[in-house]
């Protein structure tokens, strides 16, 4: 058994190792999808499961849970005479194996000590772009992973030290924007090289047998923390649902139900009731459902350790064959929108089943929006990037106005960097007025967004949800203001008129001319308790300020 | 003539003075309460007290009045005027959340919405002006935010550091209308691409413009009052000092005016004593502040974040805080693990030992059930003695019983684990970024750092702990023999192969002679001058940039890609052969060297010895009791050794040595602490 104060040591400097992984990807990475925004992530897995052992604080939440999946399929992919070896780097994007979209990359690589491999070390990111129909692989038409993007199976980028060129082509050759994906390459391998190295002196220091058994406690400690905060829970059942706008085919709803079911110490969520798989991008494998029951969790639950013990007393019910469930080739590259859906639908769960925490919903959507072109000398251009909303009143106060989705840490990138690096200007960056939910505490706002391009011609695509399903209030506290996207086209008289897109939420290749806009208006957080208890003072406040428009 | 040099630190809880008198090249400290809100008071008595204030040259002062008016939302009402469409960028942030778990906490910024109006004007990312200024409009909303009570003003407009031309001719529109000094534009304070970061520095700076100048001016007429007519300086977070009129106008860079004089009083003090590479660690009641000097050299950061969406983009002295002090409080989670900070029992109610109603045990209860600190004779000279019987039952309820430990152990335990933790923020600044724990030296100073010091060489596998005479009161010493620095950071934003080599040397040379202007008029002998420039460059299309220093002389394009690729390396580890790289920003300052105090002037006197130093011994737990011997530290005589277990007492620190550990006290007497 491990003494109490060891154990504290090494959770400090194993979390130190993935946090220092994290800060060299952001660095220097390439594109700003990871560096400013980022979505990213790298983290400790166990040797022979895959489990998550540790991760960084500032990467993206969801990959928590989606990255024990992704060294799974390493693991059993590479046996026998293939197994892998010291200096062996893994590299691949296959949603089906490892969660989330094509966007995502991971890199994974084993860690040895004495002959033995002792863990794994992921590193994963956002790519800027890896082929398929659409710039930045945001397509809400798709209706088959081929036309989101080039999907890489688990294979060696590096074996045993030695560089495998012929992959790194093949990779290269796949993105509209081979020196983003480049750079970016080079700064996962960065991060992987310095986690390596810290491992190892960690291991020199405590030996492998020592760390290995705090991991090991540290899992079995989350475990038994999130028992007990399931314990001081409520016996009973409780049913929730709410809907995605449409899949970016059919202008239909999709439903996103749970059944939350506390039993003394264990906890089950029955997805039974959710929609069946759909034609389009808004399917996700169970891996990435897994991995957004574990987010939603760590939000209703922040003191327990970021760990797979988390997930220890959860029994999670995903009926087959729905869209919670994907199989290949379903596409699944709006897997956020589906996953902040069921993130709402378990925060609206546990309002009810603990009121006294109770958070409104946040604002529901990352709202990507990708706008691509060729310059005058034939340069192509891609701009790419998540906006915010609000978050949801709480029992601390008012919900944060802009901010980021509860999946992700990341931030936005500065309106004068898009400007300096492609052809569009911004017309307004502004709170969207109005746009919190009433309540006791109300709920935060969301944003206006409005951008006009600067260049002869550009196509536009948005991926959005929350235009017909407005994020919900809790405990009496009322909705957020809806998602809403519109964009101008020639009135064919010379003059501008504003459209919004038939499906709502999803733009598909909207052409733009010279001075042409597009505008995000972004919902606002779900208000917390009754509106008529909110204090005067905060009323009056909001009013000077202008917030309630 | 005799010249004296005061340096004041005024702190939360003590104001810290050291008085050096360049005649005859002596020093002399002192040490008084504050008075939270009325600064200026105790400041012109402590002074006073020290030697009348018409014999003095110069005060130099380290303030944290700005910080705690930022922490505390006490800055002035002040005006913002954006670009139209913009006015909400302070508010809006980076998008980002206080804390990853947990959708709670919620941001007010420091100039509210109100206050905060739009006017037509647009300037492009390539500095082309698509709207000009309406001066009739500018002076319009001006009027209107000066009816609204703004005490201060200041205008960002969007790309104005790529062409400040239309925020300039808006404030030459409003100049006569403006009723005071507090007006300023983004691109003087910060003309650096990102707007959220320049929108803030500038909004911080006109928060704080009516606080701190008021501030300084009641100091300054208190000083001169008293017949003091020498210069008066102002530490700045980059660690060099500015006049009072420059802080004045730019309060935003006293941010960690104090903190940044130790960090100058750490560096000077380790290269004397000819250890160059430190890591200096200042043990406060809630936080431990730690920065890395290599070669004599603090590292400066670009940024720092005060606080959730509190962002200040000046240089600055690099100094990671962890939330772990003498008040750190010890408990136990839901999982059983022992924790110890961030929460803090702070200066009110305090430790358990103070008796003045505080609960919970702390970092320095241990310290007391250890008989590491001695509860008879608590520094500071506040407090009569401390309840070391009430810290053991508050130790034991809190955290010997969950964890089914003996009191003493758990005492200890919190230490340690209060040490590993201090230990990562060692590690952060050194060992995560490359350099080798075993070069470097750890200076601890504050009250409680030496008590640490012998874990936390341990720990991090430091080659030894340098005390400094005067621990507690480093920050004042900084003070004194801070050199005057001016900083200027101006973007560039081209490829390497686009630049013009011409157009970069013209403005570096435009930038050593604006930065030199503040030397030349201050009025103070500096023994001579140094001029840095360094480029912040990256690959093109990364978004993050490495600092290039540049070499003295002229550079050629080859040069600069040579100095980029050995920084970019240095950083990484490898190179990215065939990508363009791109030169964002360039980077200069000036540094006016001012003379340096010379250290054996506080050396012990001849006549000191080891005898006359003792007090008589006392039981010290370390893994276990031990019987310790114990010295007055300030008597120890200058090449005496003490082996561990012992405990060295002066008026404002108590230093342990462990068990295997020895003390040798150096020429200046500094305490230089390895292993036996």
């Amino acid at each position: 058994m491990l003494d109490p104060v060891t154990l504290a040591v090494l959770k400090g400097r194993l979390e130190q190792i993935a946090d220092e992984m994290d800060a060299t990807l952001f660095r220097a990475a390439f594109n700003p999808t990871i560096a400013e925004a980022h979505d990213a992530c790298h983290g400790l897995y166990d040797a022979l499961t895959g489990a998550t052992l540790v991760q960084g604080k500032s990467g993206l939440p969801i990959f928590v849970g989606v990255m024990a999946y992704a060294v799974r399929a390493v693991i059993d992919k590479f046996t026998g005479a293939r197994a892998p070896v010291p200096g062996d780097v893994f590299i691949f994007n296959d949603p089906y194996l490892g969660g989330t979209h094509l966007s995502d990359m991971r890199l994974i690589r084993p860690c040895f000590r004495d002959g033995r491999l002792f863990c794994w070390l992921g590193s994963v990111g956002h790519w800027h772009d890896l082929g398929g129909a659409v710039p930045g692989n945001y397509n809400p038409a798709a209706t088959e992973y081929f036309q989101e993007g080039v999907l890489i199976p688990p294979v060696r980028l590096f074996s045993a030290g030695v560089l495998n060129q012929d992959i790194l082509d093949i990779i290269l050759a796949a993105s509209r924007l081979p020196d983003s994906a480049y750079g970016d390459l080079n700064a996962h391998l960065s991060a992987l090289d310095l986690g390596s190295a810290r491992v190892e002196a960690l291991l020199d220091e405590y030996t492998a047998p020592v760390v290995a058994e705090a991991l090991g406690e540290l899992t079995a400690r989350a475990a038994a923390q999130i028992r007990a905060q399931i314990a001081a829970l409520p016996d009973g059942r409780w049913t929730e649902e709410d809907f995605l706008d449409n899949d970016g085919r059919t202008d239909a709803p999709l439903r996103i139900a749970c059944t939350v079911t506390v039993a003394g110490d264990r906890l089950g969520l029955d997805f039974t009731g959710t929609a069946g798989a759909c034609a389009g991008p808004v399917n996700i494998s169970a891996a990435t459902t897994i991995a957004s029951v574990y987010v939603a969790l760590k939000h209703l639950f922040p003191e327990v350790a970021a760990n797979s013990g988390v997930l220890d007393p959860i029994d999670i019910t995903i009926p087959p064959g729905s869209l919670l469930d994907a199989q290949r080739p379903a596409p699944v590259g709006g897997y956020t929108e589906t996953i902040l859906r069921i993130i709402d639908v378990l925060f609206c769960a546990f309002a009810r089943i603990r009121p006294a925490q109770a958070y409104g919903n946040a604002y529901g959507t990352i709202n990507a929006l990708s706008i691509a072109g060729t310059r005058p000398d034939g340069r192509r251009w891609v701009m790419f990037s998540f906006f915010g909303g609000g978050h949801g009143g709480n029992p601390e106060g008012d919900g944060l106005s802009h901010g980021n989705p509860p999946i992700a840490t990341a931030i936005i990138p500065p309106v004068e960097i898009m400007e300096a690096a492609y052809p569009i200007r911004f017309t307004q960056w502004a709170l969207r007025e109005g746009s919190g939910g009433a309540g006791a505490h109300r709920g935060g706002m969301g944003a206006v967004y409005e951008i006009e391009l600067l260049d002869e011609h550009a196509e536009a695509f948005v991926f959005a949800e929350r235009a017909r399903f407005a994020p919900r209030g809790v405990l009496g506290g009322g909705n957020g203001a809806a998602n809403r996207v519109s964009y101008q086209q020639d009135d064919g008289q010379g003059g501008q008129v504003w459209h919004t897109p038939p499906l709502a939420s999803k733009v598909v290749g909207v052409q733009l001319r010279r001075g042409q806009r597009i505008r995000l208006e972004s919902p606002g957080g779900g208000g917390w308790g009754d509106p008529a208890e909110r204090d005067p003072q905060a009323t009056e406040h909001d009013r000077r300020m202008g917030y309630l428009g | 003539m005799t010249r004296l040099v005061i340096g004041v630190d005024v702190g939360g809880t003590f104001t810290d003075l050291f008085l050096f008198d360049e005649a005859t090249g002596t020093a002399r400290v002192g040490k008084l309460p504050s008075t939270r809100g009325q600064e200026a008071v105790g400041f012109a008595e402590g002074i006073a007290a020290m030697a009348p204030l018409p014999a003095i040259s110069a005060i130099v002062h380290g303030t944290t009045v700005g910080t705690n008016a930022l922490l505390e939302r006490k800055g002035a009402r002040a005006g913002l005027i954006t670009t139209q469409g913009f006015r909400d960028v302070l508010e809006m942030r980076r998008r980002d959340r206080r804390q990853t778990w947990g959708l709670t906490g919620n941001f007010v910024p420091v100039i509210e919405r109100d206050m905060r109006a739009e006017v037509a004007e647009r300037t492009l990312a390539d500095g082309s002006i698509l709207t000009r200024i309406d001066p009739a409009e500018l002076r319009a909303t001006a009027q209107r935010l000066l009816a609204a009570g703004a005490e201060a003003l200041c205008i960002v407009f969007l790309n104005s550091y790529a062409n400040p031309e239309n925020e300039r001719a808006a404030r030459a529109a409003i100049r006569d209308i403006w009723p005071n000094q507090h007006l300023a534009i983004s691109s003087d304070i910060l003309p650096e691409i990102r707007e959220f970061e320049r929108t803030s520095t500038t909004a911080l700076n006109a928060v704080l413009q009516p606080v701190v100048g008021g501030y300084l001016d009641t100091l300054d007429g208190s000083l001169r009052g008293g017949g003091f007519g020498g210069e008066f300086l102002i530490v700045q977070s980059n660690g060099g000092v500015m006049s009072v009129e420059a802080a004045a106008r730019l309060p935003v860079r006293t941010a960690l005016s104090g903190p940044a004089a130790g960090v100058i009083a750490a560096a000077h003090i380790a290269v004397e004593a000819g250890f160059p590479d430190v890591i200096t660690g200042d043990i406060g009641g809630t936080s431990f502040d730690v920065s890395l000097v290599a070669g004599g050299t603090p590292a400066l950061a670009a940024q720092s974040t005060l606080d959730f969406g509190l962002v200040v983009r000046t240089p600055m002295i690099e100094i990671t805080t962890i939330g772990a002090g003498g008040g750190s409080i010890a408990r136990v989670d839901a999982a059983g693990i022992l924790q110890v900070g961030p929460e803090s029992a702070g200066s009110t109610p305090g430790p358990v030992c103070y008796g003045q109603g505080g609960q919970r045990p702390t970092v320095t209860d241990a310290n007391v059930v250890l008989g590491r600190i001695n509860a008879g004779r608590p520094i500071g000279g506040k407090l009569a003695r401390l309840d070391a019987e009430a810290a053991a039952t508050a130790i034991a309820r809190a955290v010997a019983d969950p964890l089914g430990l003996g009191v003493m152990q758990a005492a200890e335990a919190i230490l340690r684990v209060a040490n590993a933790r201090m230990a990562g923020a060692l590690r952060l600044v050194s060992i995560e970024r490359g350099h080798d724990p075993k070069k470097f030296t750890l200076m601890p100073f504050g009250g409680g750092g030496a008590l640490h010091a012998g874990a936390l060489i341990r720990d991090v596998g430091l080659a030894r702990a340098l005390v400094p005479r005067f621990p507690g009161v480093t920050s004042a010493l900084g003070c004194v023999i801070a050199d005057m620095r001016h900083d200027r950071v101006r973007t560039l934003n081209r490829m390497l192969a686009e630049l013009d080599p011409a157009a970069l040397h013209a403005a570096m040379d435009e930038a050593e002679r604006t930065l030199s202007e503040p030397l030349d008029r201050a009025g103070i002998a500096f023994t001579g001058r140094r001029v840095e420039h360094a480029l912040d460059m990256n690959y093109a299309g990364q978004t993050h940039t490495v600092a290039v220093p540049l070499p003295p002389g002229r550079l050629d394009r080859a040069g600069v890609q040579a100095a980029f690729e050995a920084a970019y390396a240095g950083a990484y580890g490898r190179l990215l052969p065939g990508v363009a790289v791109r030169v964002l920003n360039l980077r200069s300052a000036v540094i006016g060297l001012r003379p340096k105090i010379d250290l054996l002037s506080m050396a012990p006197p001849p006549s000191a010895s080891l005898s006359a130093a003792a007090r008589p011994s006392r039981r010290v737990w370390v893994d276990g009791w031990h019987e310790a011997r114990v010295f007055d530290r300030l008597a120890l005589p200058v090449g005496a050794v003490i082996e561990g277990p012992a405990v060295l007492e002066q008026p404002d620190s108590t230093i342990l040595i462990e068990p295997g550990l020895a003390g040798r006290v150096d020429r200046f007497g500094n305490l230089i602490l390895e292993r036996a």
